[in-house]
């Protein structure tokens, strides 16, 4: 079954036109790629999903329920959490006042503390450093801050936006490598990334977008064989 | 001893500017506008504690309730119908909407209490304080206004530090969208602000009108531009900054009025102002921004 289901769905900038009739489907447990050039609305379509902007037409669906009319912060609490582009931790709050926040929708403190635990499991770096300024971190660290905010929430699908860009290859992998331990705990993930190559050696399926339209979907392994693909994003 | 005194009075006038300040930086580190409507909630605040305590010769306590369950009620209404749908729309469209605000409340006073000055009778009715052989009196008004402050100041640090609330401010003012993807509701947050800011402006209002005994619908432009000046003084957006801030600014002003000139005090003061910009634009602690990608 899907968690996530987007129909025709079409947004604006003022008069411009970002999305241009998309419709996708993240089922229960994958990771779904969404690969294409700067400006192709990659962004713009999960800050759809996610609440952040309004669509003007077509519906999203999340386990079941229409939610293209709930505000972002409603859809936290319903399990789905959003890494944003260029990590965006509170600079000025501490690693662990950053994590805090993360578990901002939630009530039970013992549950919020077993999560804490998971995370510096996860992320031992977060622990060393969890009375530091968040600005301080590298931008590695940054990211790795970012998705233990998001995991925080205990989501049910994550979404994560270029979550390698800007890092050292060395963080690249780490990165990637997290992502595919979050998701074989349970939690479905739907991935942005401009690092095609990488984004479809983890995931199961994905889909090309060009200019606000999906122009190519499948699975993972088919698209990194296919000549168009390889010729625009995955340079060879 | 005059000096001490004139010192002593300046910290008190320093400490209302520091209260009025705190609601301005705060509103501007989350909402990021300029509420210059924000000193006339001051005055409004005022006139409600006139209300309950001259006019209904109810106590002074309650007039201090009053004034403060009104502004709050102002503050959040004033962003609900006139900020809220601005949200998003140029910072001169709501500087400009503010400064109608601002119109419109001394103008609504101006019609119910008219333009006549009222005697505002003071809230704390307790002797001043003697010291070294009666040379050094300190008023009651005095001590209270700055112990006030001091709470002010203790409280509002520890409910941004420690409760979910005030870390959701914090969040809010450094990233609206980072903030709704915690799950935090951002227009929530801003009216809990102008709640915080109005209350305030409120305690601020009957303790400077209780310290000068005098009330007019205009009486909140003045200290609510020198609270302004001191929060862009200590740093607009930080708390610390707002309280330093006001009580530097309110002990220059007194020590300007006694040295150098009554007539010349606000001059000076906005010249430090002015100063202090040149030298560090960001103000005593305001924040430097840098960003790490």
């Amino acid at each position: 079954m899907a968690i996530l289901e987007v129909k025709d769905l079409e947004v604006f900038y003022g008069v411009i036109q970002a999305i241009k009739g998309i419709s996708f489907d993240v089922g229960q447990g994958e990771i779904i790629a969404l690969i294409g050039a700067n400006g192709a609305g990659k962004t713009t379509t999960l800050h759809t999903v996610t609440g952040l902007i309004r669509a003007k037409s077509g519906a999203i669906f999340y386990e079941g329920k229409d939610v293209t009319r709930i505000p972002g912060e409603k859809l936290v609490q319903m399990g789905i959490a959003h890494v944003p582009e260029g990590r965006r931790v509170f600079a000025s709050m501490t690693v662990l006042q950053n994590l805090k926040m993360g578990a901002y929708t939630r009530k039970d403190k013992g549950e919020i503390a077993e999560n804490l635990n998971m995370i510096y499991r996860r992320f031992p770096r977060l622990e060393e450093r969890k009375n530091q300024l968040a600005g301080t971190l590298s931008g590695g660290e940054q990211q790795m801050l970012a998705m233990g905010r998001a995991l925080m929430s205990h989501p049910k699908l994550i979404v994560m936006d270029e979550p390698s860009m800007g890092l050292s290859p060395i963080y690249v992998n780490e990165i990637f490598d997290i992502i595919q331990k979050i998701n074989g705990d349970g939690t479905t993930v739907l991935l942005v990334e401009q690092n095609a190559k990488k984004a479809l050696s983890i995931a199961n399926r994905a889909y090309v977008l060009e200019t606000g339209k999906i122009v190519l979907s499948g699975d993972a392994s088919e698209l990194m064989n296919n000549d168009s693909v390889k010729k625009a994003y995955l340079s060879e | 001893m005059s000096f001490l005194s004139c010192f002593i009075s300046g910290i008190s006038l320093g400490s209302i500017y520091a209260i009025i300040a705190l609601g301005y930086t705060m509103v501007y580190g989350i909402a990021k506008m300029l509420n210059f409507a924000h000193g006339d909630i001051i005055m409004v605040g005022a006139f409600a504690a006139y209300t309950i305590v001259s006019t209904l010769g109810m106590p002074p306590i309650l007039g201090v309730l009053a004034a403060v369950a009104v502004c709050t009620l102002l503050g959040v209404t004033v962003e609900k119908v006139a900020y809220k749908p601005l949200r998003g729309a140029s910072s001169l469209a709501v500087l400009i909407t503010a400064i109608g605000v601002s119109y419109l409340l001394q103008n609504l006073a101006l019609l119910i209490f008219s333009a006549n000055p009222k005697k505002f009778q003071s809230v704390v009715n307790l002797p001043a304080l003697k010291l070294a052989g009666g040379e050094l009196s300190i008023s009651a008004v005095t001590i209270v206004t700055v112990l006030t402050c001091v709470v002010v100041m203790v409280c509002l640090t520890s409910f941004i530090n420690k409760t979910k609330k005030g870390q959701a401010m914090l969040a809010v003012s450094e990233d609206r969208g980072a903030a709704t993807l915690m799950g935090i509701n951002v227009n929530g947050t801003i009216a809990l602000t102008f709640a915080i800011g109005s209350a305030l402006a409120a305690v601020a209002g009957v303790l400077y009108c209780s310290a000068y005994d005098t009330l007019n619908p205009y009486i909140g432009s003045m200290p609510g531009i020198k609270a302004f000046t001191a929060a862009v003084f200590g740093g607009i957006g930080s708390i610390p900054g707002a309280f330093i801030g006001g009580i530097i600014l309110g002990i220059i002003e007194q020590l300007a009025k006694k040295y150098i000139s009554s007539q010349l005090a606000d001059a000076i003061v906005f010249a430090v102002l002015i100063i202090v910009l040149l030298v560090r634009p960001t103000g005593i602690l305001g924040k430097k921004i840098h960003e790490k990608v």
